[in-house]
């Protein structure tokens, strides 16, 4: 059985086109188009529900000691209202998660991937034994939206008195907006300055129409997630099932900014031998020289031998040009090189190329 | 599912292209509710002018956000022209799917019996109303 969020009544009223993704029935794209809702957020704003996504809630006087061991970031940096990406690894370094942190008034919001919500509650759990820490599902309470763009500010401001202007990126406020307690994190997964807020789940119906009809005249538009992917794509940043899995590890995956090697956290032994020895492959940004689209599993070769494969590509619509991560040896990971994706068959000319493929424009 | 348009003028392959007779030629593209389908149109594999194509084959490939989809020949022939204007615009699929020709084709002898297989709009919009 499906789930759905609370405003799926909305979104078929708008004319969403509702997919299965990670379990839930979710809008893919609007009557604008994906292409269309992918500009508006870079140009103007765009409003996404994401409520799929798992909300964690680690409380107790033990849950600093062990969230520190859970995750790879270091929360000794973290001042109350920050917020922070960091990852789950396992005893072996893969991963179990990608996830966002929260640090709240004596309380820590986990965000985590819809498709990861079981399995990250039940490994969480396993670890949190023994000490005086809870864990507390707060998802069902708490709805999440994503209005990101470079007039979330100023949309976001029409319904409060708060200045937004203070909140820094990736910090949190927890504050009035539209006549609910609201938490605003200024966070997101576009590469756009924005906002993830927490919404009281019996005001989300309403309170996503506030938003649309404040955000009108500046171009605000809703998002599906076929948006979401590709702006999440242009800025490089990861995606569970995609760049992250079970069988990859982070340094790997280039999220060797996230880990904090002077604390201890479950897998920093696999992982410190892994960045002794450096990683036999590396996830890479390609370009097509030769036009097609690279997408999902499709092979990657040098001289006609498979060396990887495409985790995500498409064409991108900010910068107009195909586009591709993949994982590849690490031989093959510098800048320039020659590679080929096989498009049905056909080796078609690419190269390695800078990621991000769009350097995000946050606020600083 | 949104409503799709449908041309008057054309006759329509159950795998979503229309063919459309204009003189001695045969133009072809996708309907309207193929490229809905399809959401947002992004790329084009044509085929090549002098290509021989057979009706019911696959002789093109449209990549939308969602999907790389076939394009089959509705009609036998040779390509005779392809619309160069899908390279930098393929969005026009989507806006405009009764004018965004995708290949031209000097039609066989076959051609009446080719044009008596594909169905007229009236069926082809039965056709799709069995898909939903």
């Amino acid at each position: 059985m499906l789930q759905r969020t609370p405003l799926y009544e909305t979104h078929v009223a708008m004319g969403g086109r509702m997919v299965e993704f990670a379990g839930y029935e979710l809008p893919v794209q609007y009557p604008a188009g994906p292409t269309a809702e992918h500009h508006a957020v870079r140009t103007a704003a765009g409003l996404f529900d994401i409520d799929h996504m798992g909300q964690f809630e680690i409380g107790g006087p033990d849950a600093e000691i062990c969230l520190q061991q859970l995750q790879v970031w270091d929360l000794d940096q973290m001042a109350e209202g920050e917020a922070h990406y960091s990852v789950l690894c396992y005893d072996d370094g893969t991963v179990v998660d990608d996830i966002f942190l929260y640090k709240l008034h004596r309380r820590w919001l986990m965000i985590v991937n819809a498709s990861n919500r079981a399995k990250d509650w039940a490994w969480i759990e396993h670890h949190l034994h023994g000490y005086d820490a809870a864990l507390i599902e707060r998802s069902d309470e708490l709805a999440m939206l994503a209005l990101q763009g470079p007039k979330a500010e100023q949309i976001l401001q029409k319904l409060t008195s708060y200045p937004l202007v203070t909140v820094a990126p990736r910090t949190a406020v927890e504050t009035q907006i539209g006549g609910l307690m609201v938490i605003a994190g200024r966070t997101g997964y576009t590469g756009e300055d924005g906002f993830e807020l927490y919404v009281p789940v019996e005001g989300v119906v309403t309170f996503w129409r506030l938003l649309l009809d404040a955000g009108k005249e500046d171009g605000l538009l809703a998002c599906g997630l076929a948006a979401r992917d590709s702006l999440r794509f242009e800025a490089s940043m990861p995606l569970y099932g995609h760049e992250l899995s079970p069988q990859i590890n982070p340094l790997e995956a280039r999220l060797g900014w996230t880990m904090s090697w002077n604390k201890p956290f479950i897998g920093r032994d696999a992982l410190l031998k892994v960045k002794l020895e450096k990683p036999a492959r590396l996830l890479v940004g390609l370009e097509m020289v030769e036009k097609a689209v690279p997408r999902e599993h499709y092979d990657v070769a040098s001289d006609g031998q498979v060396i990887g494969h495409v985790t995500s590509g498409m064409k991108s619509p900010t910068l107009d040009k195909f586009l591709a991560m993949a994982y590849v040896p690490s031989a093959y990971s510098a800048l320039g090189t020659r590679l080929d994706v096989i498009v049905r068959g056909q080796p078609k000319a690419a190269v390695v190329v800078k990621r991000p493929f769009y350097k995000p424009k946050y606020k600083v | 599912m949104a409503s799709y348009k449908l041309d008057q003028s054309v006759r329509y392959a159950k795998s979503h292209e229309w063919a459309r007779v204009d003189d001695d030629i045969v133009v072809v593209g996708i309907s309207d509710y193929a490229q809905d389908a399809l959401s947002d149109v992004v790329y084009i594999d044509l085929p090549e002018v002098g290509d021989t194509v057979t009706a019911g084959k696959q002789v093109s490939t449209v990549e939308s956000v969602k999907a790389a989809e076939d394009v089959n020949a509705p009609i036998s022939g040779e390509v005779i022209e392809v619309n160069t204007a899908l390279e930098d615009t393929p969005e026009i699929v989507n806006e405009r799917p009764y004018d965004a020709w995708f290949f031209k084709v000097k039609p066989t002898d076959k051609l009446d019996a080719e044009l008596a297989a594909l169905l007229a709009p009236a069926d082809y919009e039965k056709f799709v109303a069995e898909l939903e």
